[in-house]
């Protein structure tokens, strides 16, 4: 980790002495776009684009609040955009800059103004939910037909698990996803800040821990896609990618993904502005560039995740717009939930929680 | 002359206080402070003025790490892997070191180099090439079934033994040149008068060669044992979830807690337990210098 930080330092220090040319610095989630949108923001602004990417929250709120990142664009998830807000590590956008704002979809805007409100920061780019991927005929042959694949049931009920783990479970290595499921499954409110409510997940988590191969963000893809793995608690489209890749290799795996019946959480990246960006001109061109509804389509067609713009709708392709999985239908809209973030000493204990559970110390 | 001489020892001093002293003020520093949700993520900063920053810092943190079992669990086990890799790493290394020593001189250029080829490739590309290795899938396991000794794909990725063998790996070189130095230097009529004096070939190794390669056996464990006892990529990458190493734990206080102010006191206790051996390490190469002048 040292030498990722201090490579961006000097990446930094670079840049500052030799910018000459106008660059914008973007900072996305790995694998999260369709990366012929680079080229062509290159070419409709002849603005040079530094695309790097990053594959957790953490890493990068760790580098908003060190500050002095050199990144233009970042995109962080709902929670931690809130929290980066109060931080001031953020600078309001200015909207007579952004005309392709009118596109963005109500709902999504709304939702999303509860951890940005009025989205005075921040524009969505790409929204989802946490779910159960499968590899139906295998989970089928352990359990039986009527495994209950669409409830959390099959991943926290030690008796599912215990058979599940012949053919391998992965979990998502993230408490502020796991923690409010196992709450979900309880009954409980998931976005629950009071500690004794959170602190009831933690006898479900360890209960099925031991029969989980691996917690892990982002592994699942390529071990449910080979077959490893019959059982992940994942992100939607990864778990969607999971199933292209295996149905591509035609390799008789099948995946399914289910967001479950007791409740899904809905996440939200958004794309916003580090207030010590050096070309935050050119970040608000970016920023419109990826608000054109066709732009936007061409992202979510490649990377099989939801957008929250609107006027895009119409140039999805089916396998994109018309999968329940991708976009919800209302009754599965209305079940989802959405998270808060933790105060620092409830933090504390979630992350403590989480490494018990894990290691069972 | 003497002008000069100020000089030349004051290099030595400025690179200790520009890459050790400093930093670690500044770590000490975070490590008295609280966590905050601002730019920096702690308070007080040097913005509030000395006199405030200095009556605001205190403690607490440390207080805090004696109160949960985790960190010194996890520092016991750090230790442990760390002191059982290093003796593993003696083991494979010592022999290794002593063919070289007894090879042919117009080999030993070669051997050398083969011993420190590995280092042209990047440390994070060799340990992810274990994981392909070690995987139930890899090759190791391909290849054990092919021979028919195990039946069913052994499990050894994202367990401690997979740590041990990662450390091992990475830090032989550190074992092995040291040791190859010293045996290198050894006068090897020494072993001749033994045998002349009636050891055996076993009992001259024991009684001649080891004692002689002793400063070499000790400076090669120090360089295995202090960079494996605050090691974060091998375990995270190799180790499974019940790993438990103070890198990680680090890594998650300040990424996952954002908490700087804990993970610097988490650093500084961690310095603290690596002083010892590297005074001890100080002091024998000391001995050593003084003992060839």
């Amino acid at each position: 980790m040292n030498y990722r930080l201090m490579s961006s330092v000097a990446a930094a220090t670079l840049m500052a002495t030799t910018a000459v040319a106008e660059e914008v610095r973007v900072y996305n989630w790995s694998d999260y776009i369709d990366e012929s949108l680079l080229d062509q923001f290159e070419q409709e602004t002849g603005i040079d684009l530094v695309y790097d990417v990053f594959d957790s929250n953490e890493v990068l709120e760790t580098k908003m609040l060190a500050g002095g990142s050199g990144y233009d664009v970042v995109v962080p998830s709902g929670t931690f955009l809130q929290r980066q807000i109060s931080a001031g590590a953020f600078q309001k956008l200015d909207q007579s800059k952004l005309p392709n704002r009118e596109n963005l979809w109500d709902v999504i805007e709304d939702r999303v103004s509860k951890y940005d409100p009025n989205n005075e920061y921040a524009i969505n780019y790409m929204w989802g939910t946490t779910g159960i991927g499968v590899n139906i005929n295998k989970v089928k042959e352990v359990l039986g037909e009527d495994a209950p694949v669409g409830s959390l049931s099959l991943i926290f009920d030690p008796a599912n698990m215990e058979k599940l783990s012949e053919c391998g479970v992965h979990f998502l290595d993230a408490p502020v996803e796991m923690i409010p499921a196992a709450l979900a499954y309880l009954g409980e409110d998931p976005d629950s800040q009071d500690v004794d409510t959170i602190e009831k997940a933690e006898p479900v988590l360890a209960a099925v821990a031991p029969y989980v191969q691996k917690f892990h963000s982002s592994e699942y893809i390529n071990a449910l896609a080979n077959g490893d793995i019959c059982v992940a608690f994942g992100w939607s489209g990864d778990i969607l990618q999971a199933r292209d890749r295996a149905a591509e290799a035609d390799n008789g795996v099948e995946i399914e993904y289910y967001a479950p019946k007791e409740g899904a959480l809905m996440w939200f990246d958004n794309m916003a502005i580090p207030v010590d960006a050096p070309n935050p001109e050119g970040a608000h061109k970016f920023l419109n560039f990826i608000m054109d509804a066709q732009n936007m389509a061409k992202a979510s067609n490649y990377v099989y995740y939801a957008n929250g713009n609107k006027a895009s709708q119409e140039f999805l392709e089916e396998d994109v717009i018309g999968d329940p999985a991708i976009y919800p239908d209302e009754a599965t809209l209305e079940n989802l939930y959405t998270t808060s973030p933790y105060d620092p000493k409830l933090q504390r204990v979630v992350t403590r929680m989480w490494t018990k559970v894990k290691s069972g110390t | 002359m003497l002008m000069r001489r100020a000089l030349l020892i004051a290099v030595p001093y400025l690179w200790l206080l520009l890459l050790f002293l400093v930093p670690f003020l500044i770590v000490f520093k975070i490590s008295l402070s609280d966590i905050a949700l601002a730019i920096p993520p702690y308070t007080p900063t040097f913005k509030d003025g000395i006199a405030e920053l200095i009556s605001q810092l205190d403690f607490e943190n440390f207080v805090f790490l004696a109160s949960d079992d985790l960190y010194w669990k996890a520092y016991l086990s750090s230790l442990q892997i760390a002191a059982l890799s290093t003796f593993m790493t003696l083991l494979v290394g010592y022999p290794i070191a002593y063919g070289m020593a007894r090879a042919p001189e117009e080999w030993r250029p070669t051997l050398m180099m083969l011993v420190i080829l590995p280092f042209w490739t990047s440390f994070l590309i060799r340990v992810y090439a274990w994981m392909g290795i070690l995987s139930s899938e890899g090759l190791l396991n391909q290849f054990l079934m092919w021979l028919g000794l195990i039946g069913e794909p052994l499990t050894i990725l994202n367990t401690n033994v997979a740590v041990y063998i990662g450390i091992v790996y990475t830090y032989l070189p550190f074992m092995i040149l040291p040791i190859y130095a010293a045996l290198d230097r050894m006068d090897e009529s020494l072993i001749e008068a033994a045998e002349d004096l009636g050891c055996s070939r076993t009992q001259a190794f024991w009684l001649v060669t080891v004692p002689l390669s002793r400063n070499g056996i000790i400076a090669g464990c120090f360089l295995v044992f202090i960079p494996a006892l605050g090691e974060f990529v091998i375990p995270s990458l190799l180790g499974g979830s019940g790993t438990l190493m103070i890198g990680k734990v680090l890594w998650e206080e300040f990424f996952n807690n954002r908490d700087w102010p804990v993970a610097s006191a988490v650093a500084v206790i961690l310095l603290l337990i690596l002083i010892v051996p590297i005074v001890l390490f100080q002091r024998n190469q000391q001995k050593q210098a003084e003992a060839e002048a």
